[in-house]
């Protein structure tokens, strides 16, 4: 049996987790919500986290961006550097999907308005 | 001279939740003062995610928290003087504010609401030697370059003081292609959230120096390095334990000070504990029909609660234009073992429900939690861990308070 610790990052508690693995089963201990069994079960099986970043429009303004969805960590570099290599259309607006897909499910959305 | 119901000084999250709230209990003559260009405050900056899962149940960024509040001052056609800062607010409750279209103008309103949230503790305040090149910054400054300007302040870093400000930043240079060469925090224990601290620094690899303090800062035009030590118990340098990191910026996240200058001016009383207004549960202040919330009044762990606490205001400032102030009595509460501040400070024995907030004074293992009054326990919890960096409350229910013979000491006891 395997076994993993992790701080879970779902909410300011931070509880203390332990993955137990046995075989293809997990075993999550130490968390107190759904949200905290389902973050450690992804931590051991292929960690995610949601990118938050910035990008700039055509003309020049500065629009806050995350992904919708949690996406691959390992990838989170590679990710950012695709967010910031495009413009985003003028009239953007807090809400826009910016970037669709930027992973499977998860798209890249404005979550301000253009300043 | 212009007269209004009701003034609130800031239109961060404070401001903009007790606005919302006094205008939903029946005052809709409010105007916002705001000094930046446009409303939300700090939250305009803090574009990360994590914020309004108590309140809206679901991970909001910075800006996407503010909208939602800017939304309800817009659909309630709520004034707003933007680029106005305030002067000087009196005991009266008359304000002295200006701006670029109306020069210095006066406005008397019947009631006020102190929302004027923090600053950043500077390089200054922490008496660290060397020249002055360019590459210091406070972490909040360097978070408005990069994520307001799309500027990076250096490439190089290394932030002191591991309150969440500066772990975020520590994530968000990385992000950005900077090389965050390490945390170093004067405490034993890191003041910031325990899932910043996971998904900041040890995503990255980014190394924590706990106990450990910046003792010089290098360079002449620009920073080249620093030396930082090993601090004692009594957080002094420990000679011998110098190391030098090569670096070409210092971040700062070394606390926040409530902002309470204007609180001064308008005679309101300040706890030396708590750094903000004494207040009561309503979160009025000792000056009749001024009260204050968030930040300014006491810095909070988590935006949510800055809204829940602005809401209190807001009605407790509503009730106070429509039905005048009710003189009831009131007892003290006051800091028991191991407890840094309390707030409110004042309970009007007439009271609802009412939560206390109060901080610990260090970290605290198997402790009981407890509200004393007349020699009598009035609230015990047991927690395991109790951290300075996470507020905690006690419950108070009405026929509790109703009940209270003289002052309630809180206090958080090991064992």
């Amino acid at each position: 049996m395997e076994s993993y610790k992790f701080i879970c990052i779902e909410c300011p508690i931070g509880c203390n987790l332990t993955v137990e693995k046995n075989g293809e089963e997990l075993t999550v201990l130490g968390n107190t919500c759904k949200r905290g069994e389902m973050y450690a079960k992804l931590e051991v099986i292929s960690p995610k986290r949601v990118i938050t970043t910035i990008m700039r429009t055509e003309d020049g303004k500065i629009i806050a961006v995350k992904t919708d969805k949690p996406v691959s960590k390992t990838k989170m570099f590679e990710y950012v550097e695709q967010i910031k290599s495009k413009r985003v259309k003028s009239g953007a607006k807090i809400g826009d999907v910016l970037i669709e897909n930027i992973e499977e499910g998860a798209n890249v959305i404005a979550t301000s308005n253009p300043y | 001279m212009r007269n209004i119901d009701l003034a609130i000084i800031g239109g961060g999250p404070a401001g903009l939740a007790a606005a919302i709230s006094a205008y939903d209990n029946g005052i809709k003559n409010i105007v916002i003062f705001e000094r930046e260009d446009k409303l939300g405050g700090i939250l305009n900056q803090c574009i990360h995610n994590g914020f309004g899962l108590t309140r809206f149940k679901e991970s909001l960024t910075g800006p996407e928290y503010a909208n939602r509040f800017i939304d309800g001052v817009l659909e309630r056609i709520i004034e707003v003087l933007k680029e106005t800062t305030v002067l000087e607010i009196t005991k009266d409750k008359l304000i002295t504010a200006i701006n670029s279209e109306d020069g210095v103008f006066q406005v008397e309103a019947k009631a006020i609401i102190l929302a004027m949230g923090c600053r950043e503790r500077s390089k200054g305040a922490l008496n660290i030697a060397g020249t002055r090149p360019a590459g210091i910054f406070s972490a909040g400054t360097a978070q408005k370059y990069v994520n307001i300007k799309g500027y990076m302040p250096g490439k190089k870093v290394v932030i002191l003081g591991s309150g969440d400000i500066g772990l975020i930043m520590a994530r968000r240079m990385t992000l950005e292609g900077a090389e965050v060469k390490a945390v170093f925090e004067l405490m034993p224990y890191s003041s910031g959230l325990k899932r910043n601290i996971a998904q900041c620094l040890d995503d990255f690899n980014i190394p924590l120096y706990l106990s450990h303090t910046i003792t010089k800062i290098e360079g002449k035009e620009r920073v080249t390095g620093i030396v930082v030590s090993e601090v004692d118990e009594n957080k002094k340098p420990i000679k011998g334990t110098e190391k030098h990191f090569d670096c070409d910026t210092v971040l700062f996240s070394v606390g926040l000070i409530p902002e309470n200058e204007l609180s001064k001016t308008a005679s309101v009383e300040l706890s030396p504990r708590s750094k903000g207004a004494i207040v009561d549960e309503t979160r009025e202040t000792n000056v009749s029909g001024i009260f204050a919330c968030g930040n300014v009044l006491q810095v909070h762990d988590l935006v949510d609660f800055v809204s829940e606490e602005a809401e209190i205001a807001g009605k407790s400032a509503s009730n106070y234009i429509l039905n005048g102030k009710e003189n009831s009595e009131t007892v003290s509460v006051k800091e028991g073992k191991n407890v840094l501040y309390v707030l409110p400070q004042k309970l009007n024995v007439n009271a609802d429900n009412t939560k206390i907030f109060f901080r610990v004074t260090n970290t605290l293992k198997d402790v009981t939690i407890k509200a004393e009054s007349g020699g009598e326990v009035i609230f015990s919890r047991k927690k395991k861990v109790a951290v300075p960096g996470e507020m905690e409350t006690v419950l108070l229910s009405k026929e509790k308070i109703s009940a209270l013979k003289g002052e309630v000491v809180i206090s958080a006891e090991v064992e």
